[in-house]
């Protein structure tokens, strides 16, 4: 074969060159373009070269599954105990199931405010007005009607520009919470950082040994007085930073110098909305369970979403016909929130909607479950098979 | 793992001859490891530096285009397995399925609904990327006779069909258009491989819930010199889900940290597989968005729906957006003074943040809506409350934006409308600026009523 022929038939093969708009007389080629023409060829050489390399190991090629090996692992929280069913949370010795699958699923905790709460979105209110005006009752309904794992109740009353209810109110809306259901407890406070800590301690020493999750200490407000409150009732702590591990990080050592272990934490890395600054929690959610897995201990605990903010989204409440009903937005809105920080790590979630809880939960439930152990359908014909 | 502008220096000649354009071959180096210039401009390689360097700039994930001309979509060409690592490229090609069999006033109809689907946000159009036509019929006739039928649409598309003779007879048509073939299994490997190099088409391998098959196949088209690779490990919904999340990261990881050639490729997902189980339209695209949002998540390259409903697409639109964004940039835009509509000496004058986010949002509910001036401040990107709580939005800043931009020459009022969050810093900014501060609504959506009564009062 000559050069060019060569060229020719090596060019089949090769992706490098285009050649269609290609019209030289060979010997003009070869005078032009020779070096050109000479580095092709050779790259055409090796890569056949390779392909030859390549085909001669061909036969039944085994498939070894990327499995990591982790340092560190994260801790197991229990909550709920006494008179509950208790809940564990955390406990991953691995990333994904498929190099081990984690002990305990996910978990969801509906959201029950001491409030009637008109603010709260109509497919919402919806499913629990006849419930709004006695949380035992909400709580009630959550559970045996929504399957809800655990109840979050918000001490909003609490708040000074709100009913400025005191501390022993709220240990009389926890009381009766406790008393209507036996799922495990998260109990936040109003927000207010002067305030709260004084009602956590309250509504802590009302639970007594009922294991609640204490919602929570954070940098601003006096997160010793709900350290301490949670190790003298037996419960655990909320640990709540602003999208910023090393933050989270220091409150963490904090909180442990107050008397808690990793088993009495829960991390709140902070849950920006679906379209409202999701991606940085992605990041922070992601960096912190990496640094559990690789064995920071300041960061071993399981950690928590409040998926409910998604609720605040614009594209979740506003009424526009052009982004279709409400009805439909506001669900999907919370599931895609709060399943994208489950895919990163996350464990507990604080949620509204029943259908979006049921689908978190059908998702979630299969982090357990080992590689290849479920039926699964045969789908090879679903190209016709799709109406 | 992405590579350095040393590694590549290394490999260059070293002349600094300028032909490719940069002051040197360090300058060049450091470009193509920000993958902001192309091999090629280098003249002076050698072929063996030539094809080092092209082996170590490829970047983990191949980069594929499906589609030629302005009808294209780019998928893959990732470099890390997390985002804050460095950024992925890219975004997930969204597509919506389109059946043969269709009645001609029907598929002409959804074609009409995939391409005017679109949903703006932080001032970007969000919109749908190809379309997959499905040889439902299990007639390749009438694949065919659809697929032509598709030449006129602006978007690129997927061939869907395990037949080769189907495959064949819809290649005829539009095999110049590169579309992508979707999909070669164990039992058809053979002819659809010959079409993929026939056409020079990208092409799918399907492999469900076996990536040992699908290693297989993807060795046995490499040798035939098939680059092109989409991986199909299946997509199953409800349980099966945590199976396809399994394969997905596998093959991530496999690429990524493994350098696996036969993985180094684009995953593609199929939602619309939802629709086999679930008949409700509601309960359906919710589920199909939430098939969707996980697979988005962990890697799918590209996705596949049936549903058309913009409520169920601008969720996985959003979620894009967000998980596509480079985190090595603010999300800014600048600061300054915007006029909105007709504008007097006697207009009012808001005041917002530059984070991308709020000043769009701000913009959107006001453009068209009502006539005022907007004040942008520098909070290096920041939403209103956050740049509250970490200092940049303060008193100062708001009395300097105000002299800076000259709004004093431009109206006689001195009455600055603030964001309802920024309420705590309204005195300081009266006592800073000179300006009465009037607190506007919380949310800006409510701006153009609120003009409109301060109109009505005045
Ligand atoms: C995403 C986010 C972040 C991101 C930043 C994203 C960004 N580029 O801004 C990150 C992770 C970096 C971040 C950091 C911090 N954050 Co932050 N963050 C949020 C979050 C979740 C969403 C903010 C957002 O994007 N809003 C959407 C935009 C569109 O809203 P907006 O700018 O306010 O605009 C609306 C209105 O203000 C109004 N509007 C806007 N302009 C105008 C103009 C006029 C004239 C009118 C009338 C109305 C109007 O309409 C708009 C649309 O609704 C909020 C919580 C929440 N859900 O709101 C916390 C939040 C704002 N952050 C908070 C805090 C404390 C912080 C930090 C200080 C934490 C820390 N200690 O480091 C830092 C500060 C960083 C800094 N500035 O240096 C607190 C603020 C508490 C407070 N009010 O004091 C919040 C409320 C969380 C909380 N509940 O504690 N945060
Ligand atoms: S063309 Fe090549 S050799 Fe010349 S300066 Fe650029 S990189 Fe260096």
């Amino acid at each position: 074969m000559d050069k060019i022929s060569q060229l020719l038939k090596l060019l089949e093969k090769t992706d490098y060159v285009e050649i269609n708009e290609f019209r030289m007389d060979f010997d003009e080629l070869e005078l032009q373009l020779a070096p050109a023409m000479q580095r092709v060829m050779q790259q055409a050489v090796q890569q056949q070269a390779m392909v030859k390399k390549v085909s001669e190991k061909m036969e039944a090629l085994e498939f070894i599954p990327p499995v990591q090996d982790y340092p560190g692992e994260v801790a197991e929280v229990q909550l709920g105990a006494g008179t509950r069913k208790p809940v564990f949370l955390g406990g991953q010795k691995a990333l994904y199931r498929f190099e081990e699958p984690q002990p305990n699923p996910p978990v969801v905790t509906f959201d029950v405010f001491d409030i009637p709460m008109p603010g709260l979105p109509r497919p919402i209110r919806e499913h629990f007005a006849d419930v709004m005006d006695h949380p035992g009752d909400w709580a009630k309904k959550a559970v045996k009607e929504f399957g809800a794992n655990m109840v979050t109740i918000h001490l909003i009353g609490t708040g000074p520009k709100v009913m400025d209810k005191t501390p022993r109110e709220a240990a009389q809306d926890i009381e009766e919470v406790l008393q209507a259901v036996d799922v495990p407890l998260v109990v936040g406070g109003s927000g207010d950082p002067q305030k709260d800590p004084l009602i956590l301690e309250a509504a802590a020493a009302a639970a007594e040994g009922e294991r609640c999750l204490l919602a929570s200490a954070n940098l601003d407000l006096d997160y010793k007085k709900v350290a301490k409150a949670a190790v003298d009732y037996n419960h655990a702590v909320l640990s709540w930073a602003i999208t910023d591990v090393n933050m989270q990080k220091t409150l963490n050592k904090y909180l442990m110098k107050e008397g808690l272990t990793p088993n009495d934490i829960v991390m709140d890395p902070t849950t920006c909305a679906l379209g409202y600054g999701i991606e940085f929690s992605i990041d922070v959610i992601t960096r912190t369970r990496l640094s559990a897995l690789k064995g920071d201990k300041d960061l071993q605990m399981p950690m928590s979403s409040g998926t409910t903010n998604a609720w605040g989204s614009r594209e979740a409440w506003m009424k526009n016909d052009d982004w279709g009903p409400t009805d439909y937005r506001g669900p999907i809105w919370e599931i895609i929130t709060g399943l994208t920080m489950m895919l990163c790590g996350v464990d507990i979630f604080m949620m509204l909607h029943p259908l979006s809880v049921q689908l978190l939960s059908e998702i979630g439930s299969t982090f357990t479950k080992e590689y290849l152990t479920t039926d699964v359908p045969d789908i090879s014909n679903w190209i016709t098979e799709l109406e | 793992m992405q590579v350095t502008a040393m590694d590549i220096y290394k490999l260059l000649p070293k002349t600094n001859c300028e032909d490719c354009g940069e002051a040197s071959c360090m300058a060049f180096a450091t470009k193509l490891s920000e993958k902001e210039a192309q091999l090629d401009l280098c003249t002076e390689l050698d072929p063996e530096a030539f094809a080092e360097l092209e082996a170590i700039l490829a970047p983990a994930v191949r980069e594929i285009t499906i589609g030629t001309g302005d009808k294209t979509v780019t998928i893959g060409g990732d470099e890390v397995l997390y985002r804050y690592e460095l950024t992925y490229y890219n975004p997930t090609a969204l597509v919506i399925d389109i059946a043969d069999n269709l009645a001609d006033a029907d598929f002409q109809e959804r074609v009409k609904i995939i391409e005017d689907t679109q949903f703006e946000r932080i001032g970007e159009m969000l919109k749908l990327d190809a379309i997959a036509l499905r040889n439902t019929s299990g007639d390749p006739g009438k694949f065919a006779e659809a697929a032509a039928k598709l030449k006129s649409t602006r978007f690129p598309l997927i061939l869907c069909s395990f037949d080769p003779v189907a495959m064949k007879a819809a290649l005829e048509k539009i095999g110049d258009e590169r579309p992508l073939i979707y999909a070669v299994n164990e039992n058809n490997l053979e002819e659809m491989a010959s079409l993929a190099l026939e056409y020079d088409c990208p092409m799918t391998i399907f492999s469900p819930n076996d990536l040992e098959k699908m290693k297989n196949i993807s060795r046995a088209l490499r040798n035939k010199g098939i680059t092109d690779i989409v991986l199909d490990p299946g997509t199953f919904v409800e349980t099966g889900v945590g199976d396809s999340l399994d394969d997905f990261v596998m093959i991530r990881r496999l690429a990524v940290e493994e350098q696996d050639e036969d993985f180094r490729f684009p995953i593609l997902g199929i939602p619309a597989l939802t629709w086999l189980y679930e008949q409700d339209e509601i309960q359906g695209g919710i589920r199909e968005a939430t098939i969707a949002a996980t697979l988005m998540n962990k890697y799918a390259d590209v996705l596949i729906f049936h549903g058309t409903n913009i409520w169920e697409l601008i969720p996985v639109l959003t979620l894009r957006q967000g998980i596509y964004t480079d985190p090595r940039k603010p999300q800014a835009v600048d600061a300054g003074l915007y006029e909105f509509g007709d504008l007097d000496k006697d207009s009012p004058v808001l005041m917002t943040t530059n984070f991308a986010l709020t000043f769009y949002t701000v913009e959107g509910d006001i453009k068209g809506k009502t006539n005022a001036y907007l004040l942008v401040l520098d909070t290096e990107g920041r939403a209103v409350d956050v740049s509250l709580a970490g200092g940049q939005l303060n008193a100062e800043a708001v009395a300097d934006l105000i002299k800076e931009t000259g709004i004093e020459d431009k109206v006689e009022t001195r009455t600055l409308i603030i964001p309802g969050l920024a309420a705590p810093v309204s005195g300081e900014i009266e006592d800073e600026s000179g300006w009465e501060v009037l607190v506007g609504p919380r949310d800006s959506s409510a701006v153009p009523g609120f003009l409109a009564d301060l109109k009505e009062k005045s």
